[in-house]
């Protein structure tokens, strides 16, 4: 079932920030970069399950609130020599709206 | 297709100093050029300073691989092994080697290391007479050990006695001649040679000192067989001794390797001649690493040669921003089991105190050199764990009036937690435990250190997240890179550290200009400073967001997304990602109507834990993010800020008001300091405590300002600390009335605030600039004080709470979640 669903519109994510959205699949972090691209990754930290969703954001890349490890927004991979990778979701722009895809 | 030839840039000498060139150009400048390496050595670019553990057996050759062949491959790098340059042709801008192959350059890099130094003896040509240098060197010499019985090494220097030890490993009877009257004579002293001596004899090596080399005399197979010395230096008199040798290594000493740069004219004095940028007379020429004169000076150690190519590198990558102004080098013995340190100068001379602590019968020596109040060498044996420490004061020149009576004590001695008490990495056993954050044992960082090619502590920590956190552990993770990779490490430079790798600017640089230059956003200071990564990192972001604000009180509109969560947030993230509340309880003096209404927001919004906190507050565990409004509009009580780079708490005792002993009301002196500082952001937390007399019961002299009751008046201490490593505070002052405790506490906070580094405490900012100039500014400069006090309260004076602003509506989206499964499918 490939689904886009509108989550809310981009003004409502700040750039260099992020919004949770509360899922069927647990809590999934979308993130708006400073060129307005936006990413969606499950909201847990490859280390210790940390809120990704909480991090400070930069680039393509957000670093967890906890322990500091910094994950690749467009692979959901751990940038080196850190490990891990966690699991990165579908969204998208369109008309100054972000949707997205779960399945 | 049109292709814009690039520049083209050819390096001479694959070695340690060229390479790591390379990569600091590559970070910078990744396109730029076209390049080519020559190296005369076979093999890709190895960590040459490990070929003593090579020796030693305790390391193999693909251990010490920095850059392996595809390395150069992936980099587009050209690479021309076994070909040695015989030749620069200046005027046709080219380069050829021995085998006739040829480069053109547009610009050229030279880095072809020294020469190792043979005595002009008879019989220095003889197979069986090594010095040790490289690979091919090392290699023979194991080769030797295993057919061989004796061995001689001429010079008992650093790489002589590394030599000797690898070859005793190996099995050989191996003799030390040395010229001098002590070993090491360049770096130690008498006394702690002594002790080096007694430690290398117990494993077995003999010694000569005072001895020099006649002649090598060839045995029958034509190999040397033996060494006679002259006579001793005394008695010029009748002959010297013969000594048995099948191998003799040549440690006598390094000359830079010239010959290629004076034969193309290159002027040369004892090194190819550069300036600060690490150019040669020919400006599109350069060079680094030994073969190099600077200032008169050629190093032959690692660390400055790095610190040498990162400059260079800045040159060819064409950004020209930075200098090389010398460096002072430390030195460490690879020996295992032996622990020696040594830095600076120590030969003493005019006006020159020494700080000596000798213990012979436990194996330790310890000798600072003062002069004018600082530190100006050092030699440790035994016990080297405060190396670093004081390779830092020396290098940057502290002022060490202040803690003179405690530095033989040491630095890692004094209160530090979490790794057992262990001050010693020398004699920790490989599975112990280093570092108590991340679990990290000593033997995961030492193998990390050789198979990566770690050279700083910055390294080590990205590679094993050894001491990445608390830092408690800092200094034994410098212990263990000083041990593995000996002079090759240099602790980081504090007196200059870039904000982070997105710049090379200094905190202080970037401060300055951001006031000067009237900077007000952050875009406009990474644009300014030309940030290197569009939006900065979550390293700089906070602490260019904290410096515009200091700057900036009224006009700078602060950057959420520049904050770390919990200041972003305005509560504590816990490791379950709920968050922790502390609203400010003045003073640590509470209510019965507060402690209820604390008590019912606790069972309405089912708050699983409700803590008395160290600091005399009641701290909430485990609010969901989205009940953090709601919580605090119940709560209605000021933000304790317990989240914050920020005031934090001001710890009273009763003080007068009750206690028998009490001279001085310290609650409610705690509680205007409290209010007054309300709402304080500042390089790091800041904490304060009032005691009502010298029993000092609020723990006042462990905080950033500490203030003590005494009869006649107030006492006041600064720059302490309780956490990670406990710091006494220093007096600062004595004052009669509350109202100058005001002003002198207001004034030191706020010259923190304006001059100390993110992150700093107070402590650190004042262990740099030192209490005299603390002092300066803030007891003697009455005027300044003043200034200092009321920019402060201006700072403050239309700061909100931020919880009540946040209960009213700010930043609503921060705290609410959207819900997936209420939306509609598109
Ligand atoms: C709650 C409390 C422990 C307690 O249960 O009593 C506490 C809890 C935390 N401390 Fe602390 N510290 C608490 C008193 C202290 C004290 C004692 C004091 O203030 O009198 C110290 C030593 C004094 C000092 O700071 O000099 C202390 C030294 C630290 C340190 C080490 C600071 C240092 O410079 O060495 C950290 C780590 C840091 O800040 O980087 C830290 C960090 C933390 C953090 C913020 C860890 C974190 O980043 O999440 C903990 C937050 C828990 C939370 O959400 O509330 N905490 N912490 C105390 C809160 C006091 C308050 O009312 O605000
Ligand atoms: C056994 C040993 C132990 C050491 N231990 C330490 C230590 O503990 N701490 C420390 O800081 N330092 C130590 N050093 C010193 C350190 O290794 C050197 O300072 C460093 O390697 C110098 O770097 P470089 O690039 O200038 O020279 P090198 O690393 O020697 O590189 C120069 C390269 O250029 C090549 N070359 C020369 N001429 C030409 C030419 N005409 N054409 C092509 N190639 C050419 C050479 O073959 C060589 O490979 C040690 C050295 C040795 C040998
Ligand atoms: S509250 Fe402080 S001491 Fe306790 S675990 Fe957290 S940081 Fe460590
Ligand atoms: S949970 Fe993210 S770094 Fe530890």
């Amino acid at each position: 079932m490939s689904e886009w669903k509108k989550v809310c519109a981009l003004e409502e994510i700040p750039r260099l920030g992020s919004r949770v959205v509360q899922t069927g699949k647990g809590d999934v972090a979308v993130f708006r970069s400073g060129s307005d691209e936006v990413f969606a990754l499950r909201d847990q930290c490859p280390h210790k399950g940390g809120p990704l969703s909480q991090g400070i954001v930069f680039d393509r890349k957000v670093t967890c609130p906890l322990h500091g490890l910094t994950v690749q927004l467009d692979s959901g991979e751990a940038v080196a020599p850190d490990k891990g990778c966690t699991h990165r979701y579908r969204a998208r722009v369109d008309k100054g709206e972000v949707y997205l895809n779960l399945s | 297709m049109t292709v814009t030839k690039k520049t083209r840039l050819v390096v001479i000498g694959n070695g340690m100093a060229g390479i790591r060139t390379l990569e600091e150009l590559l970070k910078l400048a990744p396109d730029l050029y076209d390049i080519t390496v020559f190296g005369a050595e076979p093999y890709g670019n190895y960590n040459r300073i490990l070929l003593s553990p090579v020796l030693a057996g305790e390391m193999t050759i693909k251990d010490i691989m920095l850059n392996d062949v595809d390395w150069y491959a992936q980099n587009g790098i050209t690479l021309h092994l076994n070909k040695k340059v015989t030749q620069i042709d200046r005027m046709r801008r080219k380069v050829v080697a021995a085998d006739g192959s040829e480069a053109d350059y547009d610009r050229l890099l030279l880095a072809t290391g020294s020469n190792p130094f043979m005595l002009p003896v008879p019989g220095k040509s003889l197979p069986g007479v090594v010095s040790y240098r490289d690979i091919k060197d090392t290699g023979e010499m194991i080769e030797a050990a295993s057919r061989y019985r004796h061995a001689v090494v001429i010079g008992g220097g650093l790489l002589g006695l590394e030599a000797a030890n690898g070859l005793k490993l190996r099995g050989m009877d191996v003799t030390v001649v040395h010229l001098m009257p002590w070993l090491m004579e360049r770096q130690l002293d008498r006394t702690a040679a002594g002790l080096l001596q007694q430690s290398l004899e117990a494993k077995g090596l003999k010694f000569l000192l005072e001895k020099q080399t006649a002649e090598l005399i060839a045995g029958e197979s034509g190999r040397v067989c033996a060494i006679k010395l002259k006579p001793a230096l005394s008695n010029a008199e009748g002959d010297g001794e013969t000594l048995p040798a099948d191998l003799v290594v040549m440690a006598v000493g390094i000359r830079p390797n010239t010959g290629l740069a004076e034969a193309a004219g290159l002027h040369c004095d004892r090194g190819v001649v550069v300036n600060d940028t690490l150019q040669t007379y020919d400006p599109r020429i350069y060079a680094v690493g030994e073969c190099v004169s600077h200032r008169g000076i050629s190093y032959g150690l690692v660390a400055p040669l790095f610190e040498q190519a990162k400059v260079c590198a800045n040159h060819l990558a064409q950004l020209g921003i930075s200098r090389y102004t010398g460096s002072v080098t430390s030195t460490k013995l690879k020996v295992t089991g032996i622990d020696l340190f040594s830095a600076g100068d120590f030969t003493g001379g005019e006006g020159v105190e020494e700080i000596v602590l000798s213990d012979p019968a436990a194996g330790v020596y310890k000798k600072l050199v003062v002069k004018d109040d600082k530190i100006v060498g050092s030699v440790l044996y035994g016990d080297t764990a405060d190396g670093s420490w004081y390779f830092q004061l020396l290098r940057d020149g502290q002022n060490i009036r202040e803690s003179r009576d405690r530095l033989m004590s040491g630095q890692s001695h004094l209160g530090n937690s979490g790794h057992q008490g262990q001050s010693n990495a020398a004699s920790m056993p490989d599975d112990m435990e280093v570092c108590g954050c991340n679990g990290v044992c000593k033997g995961t960082i030492v193998k990390a250190i050789k198979e990566k090619g770690l050279f700083t502590l910055n390294d080590v920590r990205k590679h094993t997240k050894a001491s990445a956190s608390c830092g408690s552990c800092t200094g034994l993770v410098e212990q263990i890179l000083a041990s593995t990779i000996g002079g090759a490490y240099q602790p980081a430079d504090v007196s200059r550290k870039p904000v982070c790798s997105c710049t090379d600017y200094t905190h202080e640089e970037i401060r300055k200009a951001i006031i000067e230059r009237k900077l007000k956003s952050i875009p406009e200071a990474m644009s300014f400073f030309e940030w290197r990564n569009v939006n900065g990192c979550a390293s700089c972001r906070p602490a260019l967001n904290y410096y515009l604000l200091c700057a900036w009180p009224h006009d700078y509109q602060d950057d959420p997304q520049s904050r770390f969560i919990n200041e972003r947030a305005h509560a504590n993230i816990q490791k379950d990602g709920t968050y922790s509340v502390v609203p400010r309880i003045y003073g640590g003096i509470t209510t019965p109507a507060q402690l209820k209404r604390i008590a019912e927001v606790a069972e309405k919004y089912a708050v699983p834990t409700v803590k008395v906190t160290g600091g005399q507050r009641i701290d909430l565990l485990g609010v969901k993010k989205e009940d953090l409004p709601k919580v605090w509009a119940d709560l209605d009580m000021p933000s304790g800020f317990a989240y914050g780079k920020s005031t934090r708490t001001v710890k009273t005792c009763v003080g007068s008001e009750w206690c028998r002993f009490g001279v001085q009301d310290s609650t409610n002196m705690g509680i205007v300091l409290e209010k007054a500082l309300d709402r304080m952001w500042a390089p790091h937390k800041v904490k304060l405590a009032v005691s009502g007399c010298p029993r000092n019961c609020a723990e006042a002299t462990i905080k950033d300002v500490g203030i003590v009751g005494v009869d006649s008046g107030w006492e006041i201490y600064v720059a302490g600390n309780g956490g990670i490593k406990a710091e006494v505070s220093l007096f600062l002052v004595k004052v009669k009335s509350a109202e100058e405790v005001m002003e002198y506490a207001s004034a030191f906070i706020q010259l923190y605030r304006e001059e100390a580094r993110y992150l700093d405490r107070t402590v650190h900012w004042v262990q740099r600039v030192g209490m005299d100039y603390v002092k300066k500014r803030i007891v003697e400069d009455a005027a300044g004080r003043k200034v200092l006090y009321e920019r402060l309260k201006d700072a403050l004076r239309d700061e909100k709470d931020p919880w009540q602003e946040r209960v009213r509506g700010m930043e609503t989206r921060e705290y609410a979640p959207i819900k997936f499964h209420s939306l509609n499918a598109h």
